[in-house]
């Protein structure tokens, strides 16, 4: 917790967006997270992605459960809508948010314990629908609020902060959302900004269910030397698969010089994804081998991060209901209550 | 970029931009925290330690402290350094319990010093303390040189001055005053341990144009004639009065014409107004008394009528910028203009002058007739014989005066000790003291003031203008100088960074609000600028560079826009980072004041 105010001065060079806007004025209330905790870091990715993006700040609906991770979205984008639901519940409020207006960005940030433990039935159920949004799950490992619980994706024998393993099978969000019907899947890491904000950037634009897996550090019950999610452990056990670079429509796209091999992806609002395969043969348009790749380096230790699946082109929950084009909640009386006529047509049409 | 030595005292003595830029190098965050906890006495002793006048500085210093000011780049106006000075002189306590005890018991050597101005009283200052003899010598019938005959009452009120000057006076100073030094082999004869040479910069320019003889009775050189008016021998100037020149002399003539009833006074100056030497407060005070300043005039000639002056002749010319921040000037074709007058005061400059100095006596000067002296200690050629003030470079500013006075004394100290006065001399240093008092306590106030700069009330005009005696600017009271010491962003509160702690985790990058702070590949300073979070463009503001860290990356913060708010020590949850206060010892006799 911290109690010096952040001041509103800003960095006379800081870049002003097409909006007019500075990347401080996407922040949020200063953060009561402990010092360090890796969920402050994604915040400050998420505000980052926001700005350099120049999306107008109060078209975004950001929803979450409970727990640390759940409380970050107080601490970003201060002037947008925002619900904190019940604990493992935020994936019904993201769904209402979503149909009532499609218009709104939504973001939704989640724990591990949020997710994949009290969650998780909501969860499964949010992915296979597609909701047209970006899912961000804080994975530390642990039940961070309530004091460093082991959760379901903390890795067997990985151990506590007093020494003592976890006896059971991790739950892995990425190979299920890859599983039951996401179009975007990545994994990253708090540590990493680099990769994280474009990660975050084209999970904005994607349409369709948007999840992007965090490796998030716990500084206060798991950062320590039997953890599989601490700094030092990511650091040393992550495998970068395909990175991404967002492109803005109509953006110059720079040469660089960095390995790997490149391929580009349009996405729908004219972007322009640009992939860089740092393993030759890895396709991250192939759902199986993508789920096939994630399994094998987990037995092998190894935490695979990157844009590991993107499928552009898919359908989301609005197209498979055939919603109209107009978000729900604009919908006028004469379009909800189209009159008797139209009912007797209804009727006819089910004698 | 090799990692930073944060033990080299001028690292951080850098940072702490408004000390830097000081001559003497004042403390100023410190002087201004202890005026926030109105310890004004303790902040005044403070400065009286570096500076040596601060109720007389406070009000007249040039303040190269204050374009330096970290503020002017974070928002906009710097912090009223200056004018926080005068608070702490205005509401200091009784001091007799701080000043240095003089011993009663002399050290046997006897020192000499020429002048009674700010330099001689400040060498007086740090070497009475260590037992030494001091005899003065002045031609003015009393001490303060030319803050006493040039800096008109109404900048410097006279018990202001007699006050600071009486201090060191009476710390046991001979002083030998109506003295007027013709020779200095004369001096050199009576045998002393050591001289210091503090005659000032004495005599004004003037200018030689066609008529100038003619109207000698109408003209006067700016500083004679203040001085005049400051001894009481000139109470009064009538008709129209044409002030020539653009420097502070030209202001407090004008100004002090005004006062003493002169019917209209106009400034005119031969070049552009953004290039006069005039600070910027002294023009607008000058114009907001109703002075107009005439720019791009050169004079040509006096016209006069049997004597009598009745005008001059001005050419016009425009300023044509040479791409270098400077200007040549051309003329516009527009016919000269005769401005009429009846008096003309002459600004335009002044100039060493010891023509009591036998070019014999075996001090050396260069050929604009500056004495040849070593910048580190102010020994001129000869052995014996120091110089400081506007008597050793030029016309300066009594802050400098007060500067060169330290490093004459240490110098005077040294030798007449047996010692050797370059090798010898106190170094620099730097204590680093962690201002940690427990969980999100900091022992400073790191809390930024979003306030704008304070304005400093001023006398009623038209009562100021009709009484020379009258100060213009009131000061701050204690409300308002509480307010604007909250400005102050504590810049000697240096983030301090701990390699071997820093797990990387980003907290600090992500709260700082100013983006001082990236982790990133180690790389050439230029490569290195413009890879940070937000580009470092400002290249006179240094990046501290750590050593490697466990990812191969470095941290780099660059110090250019640093609030010392502290945000990052308090986001680091391994106290990687620390807000500790820099202490610098800079090289001088003695330290009276309690920090
Ligand atoms: C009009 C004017 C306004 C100024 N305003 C400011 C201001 O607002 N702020 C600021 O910081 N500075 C100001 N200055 C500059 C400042 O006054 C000087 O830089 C400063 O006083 C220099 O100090 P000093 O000790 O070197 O010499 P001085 O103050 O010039 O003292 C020299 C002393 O030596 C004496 N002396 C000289 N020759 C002899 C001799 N042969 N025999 C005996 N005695 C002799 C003189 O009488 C004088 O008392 C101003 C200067 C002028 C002319
Ligand atoms: C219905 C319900 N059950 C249990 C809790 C207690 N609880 C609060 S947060 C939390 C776990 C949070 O873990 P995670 O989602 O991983 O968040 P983190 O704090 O680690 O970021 C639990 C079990 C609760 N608030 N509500
Ligand atoms: S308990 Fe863990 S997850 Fe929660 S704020 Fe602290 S470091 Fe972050
Ligand atoms: S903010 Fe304060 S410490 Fe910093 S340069 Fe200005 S006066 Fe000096
Ligand atoms: S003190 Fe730290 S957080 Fe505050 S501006 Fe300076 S570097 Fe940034
Ligand atoms: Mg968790």
């Amino acid at each position: 917790m911290t109690y010096v105010v952040k001041p509103r001065v800003r960095h006379p060079l800081l870049p002003i967006n097409e909006l007019g806007l500075t990347r401080r004025d996407y922040e949020g209330a200063v953060s009561t997270l402990c010092a360090g905790c890796g969920h402050d870091s994604v915040s400050a990715a998420i505000v980052q992605a926001c700005a350099e993006l120049a999306l107008p700040p109060h078209k975004f609906a950001k929803v979450s459960g409970i727990g640390c991770s759940s409380k970050t979205p107080s601490y970003f984008l201060s002037h947008s809508h925002g619900f904190n639901a019940v604990h493992g519940r935020m994936p019904s409020v993201a769904t209402g948010a979503n149909l009532a207006n499609r218009e709104l960005y939504c973001i939704g940030v989640s724990g591990d314990g949020d997710s994949a433990s009290i969650g998780i039935g909501q969860f499964a159920h949010i992915v296979r629908r597609r909701i047209n949004m970006l899912y961000i799950v804080d994975n530390n490992g642990t039940y961070g609020l309530t004091k460093g619980q082991f959760s379901a994706t903390n890795d067997k024998g990985s151990t506590s902060k007093k020494g003592v393993p976890n006896l059971y099978e991790p739950i892995d969000l990425v190979s299920m959302a890859l599983q039951i019907g996401a179009s975007f899947v990545a994994r990253s890491f708090s540590g990493d900004k680099r990769q994280l904000v474009p990660l975050i950037q084209a999970g904005l634009v994607h349409k369709g269910f948007a999840f992007i897996d965090v490796i998030s550090p716990c500084v206060a019950f798991n950062n320590h030397n039997g953890s599989t999610k601490s700094y030092d452990y990511v650091r040393d056990h992550s495998e970068r698969l395909v990175s991404a670079d967002y492109i803005a429509a109509g953006e110059e796209i720079t040469v660089d010089y960095e390995s790997g091999s490149l391929e580009d992806v349009a996405m729908p609002d004219g972007s322009t994804l640009r992939l860089r395969k740092l393993e030759e043969d890895y396709d991250p348009r192939d759902r199986v081998q993508a789920l096939t790749h994630v399994q094998r380096a987990a037995e092998a230790g190894e935490v695979v991060t990157g844009l590991l699946y993107v499928d552009p082109d898919a359908a989301d929950c609005h197209d498979a209901l055939g919603t109209p084009a107009a978000p729900l909640n604009s919908l006028d009386e004469s379009a909800l209550c189209p009159g008797a006529a139209a009912l007797e047509g209804v009727n006819a049409q089910l004698q | 970029m090799k990692a930073t030595n944060i033990a080299d005292p001028n690292y951080f003595h850098k940072v702490v931009d408004c000390q830097w830029a000081c001559p003497a190098h004042t403390p100023v965050p410190d002087y201004i925290r202890l005026i926030a906890e109105e310890r004004y006495t303790e902040a005044y002793m403070l400065n009286w330690d570096s500076n040596v006048f601060p109720g007389i500085l406070g009000r007249t210093c040039d303040r190269p402290c204050e374009p330096a000011c970290r503020r002017v780049r974070t928002e906009e106006k710097p912090v009223a350094i200056c004018r926080l000075k005068r608070v702490a002189a205005d509401h200091k306590g009784d001091i007799s319990a701080y000043m240095p005890r003089v011993p009663k018991k002399k050290n046997g050597k006897r020192i000499c010093l020429m002048g009674a101005g700010p330099a001689s009283l400040a060498v007086a200052r740090d070497l009475l303390p260590f037992g030494y003899e001091i005899d003065m010598f002045d031609r003015d019938p009393a001490g303060g040189g030319m803050m006493r005959s040039q800096i008109p009452a109404f900048r410097l009120p006279a018990d202001v001055l007699e006050e600071e000057v009486d201090l060191i006076l009476d710390m046991g100073v001979n002083a030998h005053f109506g003295y007027e030094i013709t020779s200095m082999k004369q001096m050199l004869d009576m045998d002393y341990d050591a001289y210091f040479v503090g005659t000032g910069a004495p005599r004004g320019r003037d200018l030689d144009l066609p008529g100038r003889q003619e109207v000698d009775d109408h003209i006067s050189i700016g500083i004679d004639w203040l001085s005049s008016v400051a001894f009481g021998h000139t109470s009064s100037i009538s008709g129209k009065v044409i002030v020539m020149g653009g420097g502070n002399t030209a202001m407090d003539c004008c100004r002090t014409s005004k006062r003493l009833g002169a019917e209209r006074v106009t400034v005119v100056v031969r070049s552009a107004f953004d290039v006069m030497k005039a600070s910027e407060w002294e023009k607008e005070d000058a114009m907001s008394e109703g002075i107009p300043i005439i720019n791009n005039r050169p004079p040509k000639e006096f016209l006069h009528d049997n004597g009598k002056l009745t005008g001059i002749v001005f050419e016009c010319v425009k300023p044509i910028p040479d791409g270098k921040g400077r200007y040549r000037y051309e003329p516009t074709g527009e016919p000269d203009v005769v401005m009429e007058c009846d008096h003309v005061l002459m600004a335009i400059g002044q100039e060493n002058h010891c023509p009591w100095v036998e070019r014999d006596a075996g001090i050396e000067f260069d050929k604009w007739d500056c004495p040849i002296l070593d910048e580190d200690t102010l020994q001129s050629s000869h052995p014996k014989v120091f110089f400081g003030g506007d008597s050793a470079l030029g016309p300066e500013n009594i802050i400098w005066a007060s500067a060169h006075a330290h490093k004459a004394a240490i110098s005077i100290h040294l030798m007449c000790q047996g010692k050797d006065i370059k090798q010898d001399r106190p170094p620099e240093g730097v204590n680093l003291i962690s201002q940690k008092m427990g969980i999100h306590q900091w022992s400073y106030d790191a809390e930024h003031d979003a306030s704008k700069r304070f304005i400093v009330p001023h006398a009623n005009k038209r009562k100021a203008l009709d009484n020379i005696k009258i100060e213009v600017e009131l000061g701050f009271d204690a409300r308002l100088g509480l307010k604007e010491a909250q400005r102050c962003l504590n810049c000697d509160v240096q983030t301090v960074f701990t390699e071997k702690l820093c797990i990387e985790c980003d907290a600090c990058v992500d709260i700082c609000p100013m983006d001082c702070i990236t982790f990133t590949d180690n790389a050439e300073e230029g490569e290195l600028r413009a890879a940070l979070t937000a580009p470092a463009e400002n290249d006179e503001q240094d990046l501290y560079v750590s050593e490697s860290l466990t990812t191969g990356r470095v941290m780099v913060k660059d110090e250019d826009v640093c609030l010392h708010c502290g945000l990052c020590a308090e986001r680091c949850p391994t106290h990687a980072w620390d807000m500790q206060k820099s202490v610098i010892h800079v090289p001088q006799l003695g330290s009276y004041a309690t920090r």
